[in-house]
């Protein structure tokens, strides 16, 4: 269970998070929504303790991650998974070297053991027989796939994604959301995701969270989404950027 | 609305406190650098691999500045000894030139431009391509695994760089001495041994440790703090240059004092 506790964040005199809540429970598939540059990715590396809040703080089965101790941060980063935005492979290592980094550093796993490992997370997300390539080798999507068997790859029990669809095709798109709706209920993982794409946040949910203004303004499963009557959430939903009426009569 | 003389003031004081804090920030890495160190020998291999990057494939710059800085000062200290002293003391002067300054300086200077720009634009990318915060979700210490490595690379090349670039300096001068200006051999080397010192040799290494290390430890500091994308890795990149060499220009004075 990951608890947000009225965390603050300000970037300059930027004040992104202004008192976040929220609690994430073990197993559910949440989806965080909310327009872009409203702090979604913040808030997402502030759950790994890659950001430090102002105030407020990130409590993970139990144990503080605001202020922990290096080790006992790496410690409990040890349980996430972390998909991102750009997919962030390291582009000086193949695909096997990216997906095993952290085998080959955190367990004490045989060569022949960690590439028996990649070749398996690969499978799961039908990459295998790219171990070889370099990520300039690979598309848009597939760096999605590659960068998501390596967040597997130490058997996770949270799995963040930044955007896991954004940038890519409706169809591709949609293979990566079956994937985390599979990673979620054949893994039992907790997951996280930070998106804009509604069709994903409906199918991959269990509950949808909405981030406006630097707080959590909304909570509700798919289905509530679909028929708030929230303004802000509705707007948001169906894509409608009526602050500017006058923009849209006028294209009419 | 403040006076302009007062604008002034004011941006200066705000330019000093904004300097002290990158500094405090260099201090607080250098710190974790120090912490972190025990994990050079698991990671021998990043820094083999970075010795062979930073400083082999340095090694045809430092050869091409050492052969060329050797000649120059050959040349000049037979125009500025001539008719004052004797030529037998051309050799010496340039050795201790060569080791004691122009060696480490100039070879600082240019590595220090090479290393630390490239340390900068390879973090600066990792971090504004999110790969830095890759590796530290994958509970990957970024310092151990990029910065460490590298810093540690530079320190222990830089004096093998400068003793390079120092011997074929010698050889440069020797070389236009002798082809173009027509002393013999025995008369460029022979009053060298009378001359040498074992400490100078020591001194001019130990700025040169001092040189890998601030370069590297600043291309890993801007790079870190890059941000911005492609463009901010641009910036980094100069920002890195820039200050690696200021530092080694005021460190060289600096271990000057310290050593004569
Ligand atoms: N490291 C940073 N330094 C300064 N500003 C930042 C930083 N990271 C994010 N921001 C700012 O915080 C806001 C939220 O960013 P982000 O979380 O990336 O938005 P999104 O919801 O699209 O993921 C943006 O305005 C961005 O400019
Ligand atoms: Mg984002």
């Amino acid at each position: 269970m990951i608890e947000v506790r009225n965390l603050h964040k300000t970037f300059g005199e930027k004040h992104v998070l202004r008192g976040v809540n929220l609690a994430i429970q073990t197993g559910e598939s949440i989806t965080i929504i909310g327009q872009s540059g409203c702090g979604k990715s913040v808030l997402l590396k502030h759950l790994v303790g890659l950001l430090e809040p102002d105030a407020g703080e990130v409590v993970v089965d139990g144990e503080r991650i605001t202020g922990a101790r290096r080790k006992n941060l790496y410690e409990i980063r040890k349980k996430f998974g972390v998909l991102f935005q750009g997919s962030a492979l390291f582009d000086s290592m193949t695909v096997e070297e990216n997906v095993s980094l952290a085998l080959r550093t955190h367990t004490t796993m045989t060569a022949a053991q960690v590439s028996e490992r990649v070749t398996e997370c690969l499978r799961m997300v039908s990459m295998e027989g790219t171990q070889k390539l370099k990520p300039s080798e690979l598309s848009g999507g597939m760096k999605k796939r590659v960068g998501l068997a390596r967040a597997i790859a130490m058997q996770p029990a949270y799995i963040l994604y930044d955007e896991p669809t954004t940038g890519l095709d409706p169809i591709t798109a949609d293979s990566i959301n079956d994937l985390v709706i599979h990673l979620n209920h054949q893994l039992k993982v907790t997951t996280v995701v930070v998106t804009h794409d509604m069709v994903s946040a409906y199918k991959v949910s269990d509950r949808i969270v909405m981030l406006h203004g630097g707080e959590i303004i909304f909570s509700g499963t798919p289905q509530e989404t679909q028929t708030t009557d929230m303004n802000i959430v509705r707007r948001f939903v169906t894509g409608e950027a009526d602050e500017h009426p006058y923009v849209i009569t006028r294209y009419k | 609305m403040a006076s302009p003389p007062e604008q002034l003031v004011q941006q200066f004081g705000r330019r000093t406190i904004a300097f002290l804090i990158e500094l405090a920030r260099v201090a607080a890495l250098m710190r974790r650098v120090i912490s972190e160190i025990g994990g050079l020998f698991r990671d021998r291999g990043l820094f083999l691999q970075e010795c062979v990057t930073l400083g082999t494939e340095s090694l045809p710059l430092v050869l091409l500045v050492g052969i060329f800085t050797g000649a120059v000062t050959g040349w000049q200290a037979h125009y500025q000894l001539e008719g004052y002293m004797p030529f037998d003391l051309i050799g010496p002067g340039v050795w201790k030139s060569l080791m004691l300054e122009l060696g480490p300086a100039l070879t600082g200077l240019v590595i220090a431009g090479r290393v630390s720009a490239s340390i900068a634009a390879e973090i600066g990318t990792m971090k504004v391509t999110e790969q830095v915060d890759a590796l530290e979700s994958m509970a990957i210490s970024s310092v151990r695994y990029l910065a460490v490595p590298r810093i540690a690379a530079m320190t222990v090349m830089m004096p093998i760089l400068v003793i390079q670039s120092v011997t074929i300096g010698m050889g440069g001068a020797a070389f236009v001495l002798t082809a173009i200006m027509g002393m013999s051999g025995h008369q460029f080397w022979g009053l060298i041994p009378n001359f040498f010192h074992l400490y100078d040799i020591f001194a001019g290494l130990f700025k040169s440790v001092f040189f890998g290390l601030s370069a590297s430890i600043i291309g890993c500091y801007i790079g870190f703090r890059t941000e911005g994308g492609a463009e901010g890795v641009g910036a980094a990149t100069i920002t890195a240059f820039v200050w690696s060499c200021i530092t080694i220009l005021v460190l060289d004075f600096v271990l000057a004092i310290i050593l004569f």
